[in-house]
């Protein structure tokens, strides 16, 4: 037993080393130049200090909810139905995830030009719904169906079929898709700031303002302790809601699980064409914005921006394969330490499992100036001074797909039934042995699912993207950003031609990735 | 299912040498060549001819690195003073250099080429900042619109209270945004540090709506521009204009020159870098007709320098105003948050 351990501590040490490095180390750094500014228990005292954290954790659970309402629907169809035009479906949900948020602020504007809280929550939840319909989709389109036609057969309707023997097996993924939505919400800045017009703050947005307008660090210091408090909480109440759901089921091939819909199931395809819809309705209002001369200014260089599009656009390809590659490798070692240990006995390493699990969730939770600020007064402590290097965009663009990663892998790792393992055990495999023969075969589509996932996150990922990428290389998101703030006709259009790019790129990348998808005929 | 593992195995391995490629993608300067790192804000853009001609004759490779907006750059610099990021630092603004300035984080150096305009901006009297840009944030109004409505043009800040001018004016919020930190600024500057809140109590009544950011406030809420909004005149940059020209070539949107604050831009040498020389003439080339020449196309603000001539379209747009408001640093910095807090309660609240 004690070989397994020192195995398992191996193996966690990349994840866990990463973490360390290039999240809590400058996190604490700069919070404690906060702390010792003084002045951090002044702000914690003020009324207006909880207002901020109360209004914060509302619009973020507010988005959460509507989310999983307009995810799971989504879900559904894309695990279980067989009908023409699903990959495109695949494909228009994850876009709403690439667009950079001031394009879609915008595009709310124009909805609600007043902004307010409705605005904001709604744009949270256009940019999430995404990661409900995937997350909670990997893990259904592996359910086996006879649970379910076998309660049919005993008289059960549809609905209590489903309330009874699917929701408590999905339950596990709609927490883990929950947590992950939340934090994003929680921590959403350019959502907030444009469509709340500086009326309607948050947490992170005055976390931003702090400390880039006014080099207030102890007050930002204060905040991101609240904020951290928050998503610490949340985490609890979502790792303990999954932990008492959680149960060995019995994965099957996504094949078999697909059929044509048939009777109430109907309704389900009903409310995910709606919310198809209405995810179209902003896309389909920013294509009507690009023109001809936007994308012929977009093929040439010169102008406003240093690159043609299509530089920009072979650009964001490349930081996100660093990216992915980077948060493939930490986020699944993680979900098989996280895995391994909470099978293992004894308390203390199931203990150790549930805390690197939340701790593998901070970066999601953690405000990205603080982070990006950190790294200015931690990194030159390292070799190489990596402080402006651009190694920095993959690996701050990693730190917000790892947590994806994880939650999409875990469930699907944690619910293959450890009979299989103790079988294979039994019959003479390693550790990594089993792990090849059992879980990576059942694990296989969801890792793929995960990687794609991950690329499209580094796609339009923008935040770290605009502070690290060097000029005369910007990303397609960062030359968005560009263009959309300069004056002129040409240069709008531009952007929305290059937002254009940006979802046609999106849509050929999850094409080529469900494609790749491993054949699912052998296991 | 070796299969799978295989097909897994190669994409990964696949992956890796991709990532590999990417990011040993970048090339090694040649060994005669010297490396001058240049920190500065998101808006920064100069033509990469210009940048390999500086090198060519020079033997000085400009790396070029981005830290946000002005006000993240600054804390940025202030921050890693101990320890700094680059050699060279350019784009500390009007509203943010006494900050660095006080934190020591630049050290003195006085440019050959600096009597040829930029010392008229200068703010420092031991030199540790050199002009190289000029920015005037100026309420911009759409012609057309006022022609239409045959309603006289405004063109003061007294006529934005007027009530004839009722609903029109939109502003971005100087908490959030530069140029509406800029334009209160300017507000403070004309009526004193006692009369801008009766002026913006007026402005309140007299309808002028707040947003978050320049792109809201010029993209959506002006009639002006793409965004074709409803509201004909916004906070915006007295060169903005130059970007509305029509097809017939004529401007469709004017810069009210009675009503700018100008925000200079700066450069200088960050304290304690090893290769000062080399530093300060990067600063000069910054300063140089070449460069400059470039500032208006590149970056939409006007040269520091002068006899630099403005692109065409600028001259008949976008002339630069010639009395511009503007307020001591010290000034600024020392009331900048509480002025920020007491506009908010005015107009939020």
């Amino acid at each position: 037993m004690a070989r397994t351990h020192r195995g398992l501590a191996l193996l966690a040490l990349l994840p866990v080393g990463f973490l360390v490095v290039f999240f809590a180390w400058p996190v604490a750094a700069i919070v404690g130049l906060g702390f010792g500014d003084g002045g951090v228990a002044e702000v914690l005292t003020r009324a207006s200090t909880w207002q901020l954290a109360g209004f914060t954790v509302g619009q973020a659970a507010a988005s959460t909810v509507l989310s999983v309402l307009a995810g799971l629907p989504i879900a559904f169809v894309l695990a279980r139905v067989k009908l023409p035009g699903i990959a495109l479906v695949r494909t228009i949900v994850l876009v709403p995830f690439v667009l950079p948020t001031v394009v879609v602020g915008l595009a709310f504007r124009a909805l609600w030009p007043d902004g307010g809280v409705l605005a904001i929550v709604l744009a949270n939840a256009f940019f999430n719904v995404a990661v409900v319909a995937r997350t909670v989709g990997g893990l259904w389109s592996h359910l086996d169906r006879r649970a379910e036609e076998a309660a049919r057969a005993l008289g059960a309707s549809s609905w209590q079929a489903f309330r009874s023997v699917t929701l408590p097996r999905l339950t596990p993924a709609v927490f883990s898709a929950s947590a992950v939505v939340f934090l994003f919400c929680s921590t959403s800045f350019g959502v907030v700031l444009i469509l709340g017009g500086g009326r309607f703050r948050t947490l992170e947005t005055e976390i931003y303002l702090r400390t880039v307008n006014l080099l207030d660090l102890s007050g930002a210091a204060a905040l991101s302790l609240v904020q951290l408090l928050a998503v610490v909480a949340a985490l609890v109440i979502g790792a303990v809601a999954r932990r008492r759901r959680e149960s060995a089921l019995r994965l099957r091939s996504a094949a078999e699980a697909v059929r044509r819909p048939e009777g109430r199931e109907w309704w389900v395809v009903a409310a995910a064409v709606v919310v198809l819809g209405l995810l179209l309705t902003p896309i389909v209002a920013l294509l009507m914005k690009s023109s001809i001369a936007g994308f012929e200014g977009l093929a040439t260089t010169g102008g406003a921006l240093p690159v043609s599009g299509w530089d920009a656009a072979l650009r964001s390809l490349r930081t996100a394969t660093d990216a992915t590659v980077l948060a493939m490798c930490v986020g699944v070692l993680a979900s098989v330490v996280l895995v391994s240990l909470r099978r293992s006995p004894g308390r203390l390493a199931r203990g150790a499992g549930e805390t690197m699990d939340a701790a593998l969730m901070l970066p999601l939770g953690v405000s990205a100036v603080t982070v990006g600020f950190g790294y200015l007064v931690t990194l030159d402590d390292l070799p190489g001074d990596l402080r402006t290097s651009p190694l920095l965009v993959p690996f701050a663009q990693a730190l917000v797909i790892i947590p994806m990663v994880v939650r999409m892998i875990l469930p699907v790792l944690r619910s293959v039934d450890e009979r299989l393992r103790q079988a294979a055990a039994t019959l003479g495999a390693g550790p990594a042995r089993v792990w090849r023969e059992i879980d990576f075969p059942l694990a296989a589509r969801s890792l793929v699912a995960a990687a794609g996932f991950g690329y499209v996150i580094a796609l339009g990922e923008f935040g770290a993207t605009s502070f690290l990428a060097r000029p005369g290389e910007p990303t397609l998101p960062v030359a968005i950003a560009a263009l959309i703030s300069r004056p002129g006709e040409l240069n709008s259009q531009m952007a929305y031609a290059a937002c254009v790019l940006l979802m046609l790129v999106t849509a050929a990348v999850v094409t080529v990735i469900d494609r790749l998808k491993p054949s699912t005929g052998e296991f | 299912m070796t299969r799978t593992v295989r097909a897994v195995a190669a994409l990964c391995a696949a992956g890796v040498l991709l990532a590999g490629c990417t990011l040993s993608g970048s090339e090694e300067p040649a060994d005669d060549v010297t490396t001058i790192k240049l920190v500065t804000h998101d808006s920064f853009a100069a033509p990469q001819e210009i940048l390999d001609a500086f090198q060519q004759q020079s033997g000085i490779r400009i790396e070029v690195l981005k830290e946000g907006d002005a006000g993240a750059l600054t804390n940025k610099l202030v921050l890693t003073k101990a320890s700094p990021i680059a050699d060279v630092a350019f784009g500390v603004d009007t509203t943010f250099a006494t900050r660095a300035l006080s934190e020591g984080v630049f050290e003195p150096y006085t440019s050959p080429e600096a009597d040829r305009g930029p010392q008229r901006y200068a703010i420092d009297p031991e030199h540790r900042l050199s002009a190289v840009d000029v920015g005037d944030v100026c309420v911009n109004i759409d012609t057309a619109w006022f022609a239409e409505k045959g309603l006289p043009e405004p063109e003061t800040f007294d006529d934005l209270a007027d009530p004839r001018y009722k609903d029109l004016l939109v502003v971005a919020n100087p908490a959030t945004s530069s140029p509406g930190l800029a334009f209160l600024l300017g507000t403070v500057a004309k009526y004193g540090p006692q009369g801008w809140q009766e002026y913006w109590g007026k402005l309140k009544t007299n309808g002028v709506k707040a947003v978050s950011s320049w792109e809201v406030a010029y993209n959506q809420e002006f009639s002006g521009s793409a965004g074709k909004g409803p509201r004909p005149v916004v906070v915006s940059y007295a060169s903005s204009p130059a970007a509305e020209i029509g097809e017939d070539g004529k401007p469709r949107t004017k810069a009210l020159l009675d009503t700018c604050f100008r925000q200079v831009e700066y450069a200088g040498l960050l304290a304690g870098g090893k290769q000062a020389d080399k530093a300060g003439r990067v600063v000069d080339f910054l300063l140089s007709q070449q460069f400059q020449s470039t500032v208006a196309e590149n970056m939409y603000v006007y040269p520091s320098r002068e006899g630099v001539e403005l692109p065409p379209a600028w001259k008949e747009a976008a002339p630069q105003p010639t009395k511009p408001a503007s307020l001591p640093g010290e000034e600024i910095q020392a009331n900048r948050e509480q002025w920020i807090e007491q506009w908010r309660g005015l107009i939020e609240g």
